[in-house]
């Protein structure tokens, strides 16, 4: 028997309140970490070639991250995203408390707005530097951030279509052991992609105007 | 564990969200305001990543070294392991052969 107050897996537990659906958890959870290390490496070694080509070289006289960096926007697109995996947390949270099902699906409706909010200034983004001639073939700068900022937009999205997934299945299914874990692995997957986003962050944009 | 403290959680929440907030907010005004040299202000940048990676790995992903399955933890630093050698190998031989060119 492991102890009453261990965690059976990392992340959020639902805790030993739960019965059954906290005892499942484990491997499905386990396997869902598998997954985001896999995901890791991907956008490791996509950082990894954007590096390599961030550089006068890869830039070929085209623009350059002074020319199409527009830092207000980055930092609205952080916030964004931070308070959306504050307010997914919070979610987590009054589902693990076995608050009513409206209360999770409230604040999962608010991390889901946060996140389209997100991708609505990131499209806006790629926009503006699209319509300075900065698309990704214009060099190999240009396409190592499309490629890698591109990656990460295109998580968000597929984590903006598994919160949709996730509020209609609370509302027709309640909180079911089956769909507790299912928000519980969509919760990893919602903070793994803010700390991707650190590092987006800090090295393509704040590295790249310095 | 009967009856997990709500509050607690939700404050640990807020505690880990100011910490992620403050480390996003200096890099940004390294950058805006430009003190110091260009060398310092990577410094700070790197520091502050790397800070709020913790934060978050602590607080979001409740990541820690406390007492969890061994194999989770395995996972995650044989993982990091892999991708420091594929990355750090390609910056480097890439990095040579761009000073070389």
């Amino acid at each position: 028997m492991t102890q009453p107050n261990a965690k059976l897996h990392p992340g959020l537990n639902l805790g030993h309140h739960h019965g059954e659906a906290h005892n499942q958890a484990e491997t499905v959870v386990f396997g869902f970490w598998v997954f985001l290390m896999s995901d890791l490496i991907l956008f490791g070694l996509t950082f990894a070639s954007y590096i390599t080509l961030a550089n006068n070289m890869g830039m070929a006289s085209g623009p350059t991250p002074a020319d199409i960096i527009d830092l207000v926007n980055v930092f609205a697109q952080t916030v964004l995203l931070l308070v959306s995996s504050l307010t997914f947390g919070v979610a987590s949270l009054t589902m693990r408390h076995k608050m009513p099902a409206k209360v999770t699906i409230a604040w999962l409706g608010l991390s889901l707005v946060l996140g389209l909010a997100f991708l609505g200034l990131a499209a806006l983004d790629f926009l503006n530097m699209a319509n300075q001639g900065a698309v990704p073939s214009r060099s190999g700068y240009l396409s190592g951030l499309w490629s890698l900022v591109g990656l990460h937009a295109v998580h968000v999205t597929a984590g903006c279509f598994w919160i949709m997934i996730m509020i209609a299945q609370i509302a027709v299914l309640g909180l079911h052991p089956i769909v507790k874990s299912r928000v519980l692995r969509l919760g990893l997957f919602w903070h793994f992609l803010d700390i991707v986003w650190i590092g987006i962050f800090s090295i393509v944009y704040l590295g790249g105007l310095l | 564990m009967r009856n997990p403290d709500f509050k607690a959680e939700l404050r640990a929440y807020l505690l880990g969200f100011g910490l992620a907030l403050a480390l996003t907010v200096v890099p940004f005004a390294v950058v805006v305001f430009g003190p110091g040299t260009q060398g310092l202000a990577i410094i700070l940048i790197t520091l502050c990543a790397l800070a709020q990676l913790v934060v978050q790995l602590r607080y979001f992903l409740h990541l820690d070294l406390s007492e969890q399955k061994r194999e989770d933890l395995h996972l995650v630093l044989f993982t990091v392991l892999l991708l420091g050698i594929m990355s750090i190998g390609t910056i480097w031989i890439l990095g040579n052969l761009a000073i070389r060119m």
